[in-house]
């Protein structure tokens, strides 16, 4: 390892606010991304008494939903420890935990799917009422997020598989666990706003 | 991007999918190009390309309104032109012409010698240039958008099928605004990093260029406004397309949510659009009076305070809605307050100028311009926060008479002041001052005539956004004089355009510092170096170029230094003082095309992954997985190559 940091040559430069280019540029990214997210849950809120037709009440399964929360959940923890798995230099433990947080987050995608398609029987479409049109559409944008976040997180593994991932790139973790910590966040808001609040 | 076990096992053979392009010069390079100065260019002249295509509405709007009951246009035209005048004016015109501005300037005044993130940077003007190409193209794949700049449902969210909107347009804009939305933040996070992390040794923020800190405020404001106008256009779109209801007040909607939404961008950009140029006429006053901007601080800070007040205002765009006293005496009093911030800047310019040895140049004239324009609109602004006075003028030529004030008296005058100030800087020409003096006072003379009448009209009662108007109603000739001052106008136009080509061509060599400037970015060699800066310079001081050329001696006289910039007293310095401009010393390796400097190298992966962008635009309006699956493709083979290829180059 020491030969490595001998030969690195492009060290953080001196930064007006101490954090590097990439890491101030993904919190800035994820400030915006809560006006994205927020808007849609307005909509929801606002949306919530003025529906008509089946309600949240008619169709939502609480404590399924709970269970995939409580996966999705999980997966910030995995994610943490494949952070520190790669800041110690641990790769093989680094590819355990990214390949853990991915299988979390696809188990909570599987859910939302799943979910959606009970919805569905029930009789609750994207045309339904309002409350179809804005749960599916903030949950849908909430899903997706989290697609993104897992070909991420196995691009991720798949450029340490190849050993192209060093302790020096932990940074390169960090800055994907920001983006998968925030939609996790975010999913905690959803969750008690759209399925736990009574109506 | 390079990983360190790549460097030291394989020292020059990351894999790249595709061949590096090389060329840093000619026509090829401009697709390729990370360079912030290049990219700025291409901002700038795509924008004034768009310019043109908006002044071209117009002036079809002004025809038809020329004479009552005109026949030029049918009123579908007419709902087609003036909503792509407003869209194109703001998204494809007003925006990038501020971030050209910025990507040209902002390293420069900082001391950088490119911005945090080329690459992405490239991106976001490929996104701008296929979004813009995307909502033209409309006109030949049915019908452009038609549903007014603003969008408002449930017009524009009707489904297709209900055929309240002829066309697939409002799909077309709804999907061309997100699409420009993505560009922007992409560019607003570059601006972002690039200002904060990126300023040169000794460069604190208050001493900061004005220009820069106005662009820092307008990329916060971009962050922050463009993700309510996506939901609701998502919203929009969706109504539209798969049939949701989120506007339809049959299912109980509340299609005012839709107004909030957009005027929660809608109002930021506006002071997106004035800041940066509010920041060119700071930097252009002081130069041409030879006085440091007049308080510093309190210009910067009624920025910031425009930028924080711009949040809390955006329903008096909404006050004929109906929101009831509360909201409208709040909003009402939210208004009149950022009228303070926004008064005090044109009292600091006023205080600028006062006093100073004030050169009339062309640069200087629009920006006087701006100072007096801007202030009657934004006078007229003030009557709008007036909530009776509003409910009268709501929908009347008088608020086109208003933001037309602010925007092009403001905005554009600002921005061709500023054109002809840092035209030098680019191309290392002067422009032509007899003619921009021709220029400034045909503008001047054509605005007046367009939009001064419609004041009275709009008070009259003429409506907005309507192809016809009755004679006998005394607004036949107000409109006459509207159009032949639109022609004025235009006629400006195309003298600046030529101003523009011919000192491009044959425009006198500037010298490195003609206007004996203050900041920065002057102490660079005109044209700039693909470096910017020889050697990363050390700010010691506000205005650093003017303190390089100039000190006070005991009895606080302006003494001339004898080394640095331009030569003493003249204005005009024929070549670069060695030593300033030469080859840079630092690194003599020679490496990096032969300056020593290693500048990141051009890339072919941001205009492929916006290409993927673009088919995934045209993907929702058809429906089609088959573009679709061809835009994932191309958006994942661009990302990896992207994230495999180094940003720099090994030399």
């Amino acid at each position: 390892m020491t030969t490595e940091i001998a030969v690195r040559t492009d060290e953080p430069e001196p930064s007006g606010t101490g954090l590097t280019n990439a890491k101030l540029a993904m919190w800035a990214f994820l400030a915006s991304e809560c006006l994205l997210f927020g808007a849609f849950i307005s909509t929801f809120l606002l949306y919530r008494r003025r529906s008509e037709g089946l309600t949240p009440r008619d169709v939502y399964n609480i404590p399924f939903t709970s269970a995939t929360s409580f996966i999705l959940l999980m997966s910030s923890l995995t994610m943490v420890l494949a952070l520190a798995a790669i800041q110690r230099g641990d790769h093989r433990r680094l590819r355990v935990w990214l390949i853990a947080t991915c299988l979390f987050g696809l188990t909570f995608v599987a859910g939302q799917v799943f979910e959606f398609t009970e919805f569905y029987r029930e009789g609750l479409k994207l045309s339904t009422n309002l409350f179809g049109s804005s749960f599916f559409v903030l949950t849908g944008i909430h899903g997706a997020h989290v697609t993104v976040g897992i070909i991420w997180l196995l691009s991720l593994w798949g450029l340490s598989s190849q050993g192209r991932l060093t302790k020096l790139d932990s940074e390169k973790v960090e800055i994907a666990g920001l983006y998968w910590h925030f939609v996790d966040v975010v999913w905690i808001v959803i969750f008690t706003v759209v399925y736990l609040i009574p109506q | 991007m390079t990983s360190v076990s790549d460097a030291v096992v394989l020292p020059s053979a990351e894999p790249s999918l595709l061949r590096r392009p090389r060329a840093t010069t000619g026509f090829w390079s401009w697709f390729t190009t990370v360079d912030h100065k290049k990219i700025g260019i291409l901002y700038g002249a795509t924008a004034l390309l768009f310019l043109c295509l908006g002044g071209l509405e117009a002036l079809l709007i002004r025809t038809q309104l020329a004479q009552p009951d005109g026949t030029v246009l049918t009123a579908a035209q007419y709902n087609t032109l003036f909503t792509m005048h407003g869209t194109t004016m703001i998204f494809l015109m007003g925006m990038p012409l501020a971030v050209a501005f910025g990507n040209y300037l902002v390293p420069l005044q900082i001391g950088a010698r490119d911005v945090a993130f080329p690459r992405i940077n490239m991106l976001g003007y490929w996104i701008f240039l296929f979004g813009g190409i995307f909502i033209y193209s409309s006109f030949f794949l049915g019908g452009a958008p038609n549903g007014g700049w603003f969008g408002y449902t449930p017009l524009t969210s009707s489904p297709i099928s209900a055929g309240v909107l002829p066309g697939r347009g409002a799909d077309f804009w709804a999907v061309g605004i997100v699409m420009l939305g993505i560009g922007s933040v992409t560019s607003a996070l570059n601006f972002i990093v690039t200002i904060l992390n990126c300023r040169a040794p000794g460069m604190t923020l208050m001493r900061m260029p004005i220009f820069t800190w106005m662009m820092l405020v307008t990329a916060f404001l971009t962050l922050f406004a463009m993700p309510p106008v996506t939901a609701a256009l998502t919203m929009v779109f969706f109504d539209r397309n798969f049939g949701t209801t989120f506007f339809d007040a049959v299912k109980g909607a509340d299609p005012l949510l839709y107004q909030h939404l957009f005027w929660l961008f809608g109002h930021p950009e506006v002071y997106i659009l004035i800041l940066p140029g509010m920041g060119i006429v700071s930097e252009v006053l002081p130069v041409y009076s030879r006085k440091p901007i007049f308080g510093y601080q309190v210009v910067v800070f009624s920025g910031i305070a425009i930028g924080f007040l711009g949040w809390g205002v955006w329903a008096h765009h909404m006050f004929a809605t109906g929101l009831g006293p509360a909201a409208l005496t709040a909003f009402g009093l939210s208004t009149m307050l950022i009228a303070i911030p926004t008064g005090v800047k044109i009292f600091n310019w006023l205080g600028t100028v006062w006093g100073g040895s004030v050169r009339f140049s062309a640069a200087m004239l629009f920006c006087l311009g701006f100072i007096a324009q801007f202030t009657i609109g934004g006078l007229s602004g003030v009557l709008h926060a007036v909530v009776p006075s509003d409910t009268q003028q709501t929908d009347t030529y008088f608020v086109i008479a208003h933001f037309h004030y602010v925007l092009f008296g403001g905005l554009l005058f600002a921005m061709v002041g500023g054109i002809f100030y840092w035209f030098p800087k680019m191309t290392g020409r002067l422009m032509d001052e007899k003619l921009g003096k021709w220029t400034f006072w045909a503008m001047v003379l054509g605005f007046n005539l367009t939009f001064f009448p419609m004041h009275i009209v709009g008070l009259e009662g003429m409506p907005r956004r309507t192809y016809r108007y009755g004679s006998g109603l005394g607004w036949d000739v107000p409109n006459l004089i509207e159009t032949v001052g639109a022609y004025v106008l235009a006629f400006a136009v195309l003298l600046f355009v030529v101003n523009l080509i011919v000192s491009f061509r044959r425009g006198q060599p500037s010298g490195d510092d003609p206007w004996d400037a203050r900041t920065l970015e002057w102490t660079t060699p005109n044209p700039v170096p693909e470096y910017n800066f020889a050697e990363v310079p050390v700010v010691t001081s506000r205005d650093e170029a003017w303190h390089r050329k100039y000190a006070e001696d005991a009895d606080g006289n302006l003494v001339r230094l004898p080394k640095g910039g331009a030569d003493a007293g003249t204005a005009v310095a024929t070549e670069p003082v060695s030593g300033k401009g030469g080859p840079p010393a630092e690194q003599g390796d020679g490496g990096g095309g032969g300056h020593g400097i290693h500048m990141p190298s051009p890339s072919y992966y941001p205009m492929i992954l916006a290409a993927g962008i673009l088919a995934f635009a045209y993907a929702a309006i058809y429906h089609s997985l088959l573009l679709c699956t061809v835009g994932a493709i191309v958006v994942l083979f661009a990302v990896y190559a992207w994230m495999l290829e180094p940003g720099t180059e090994p030399a």
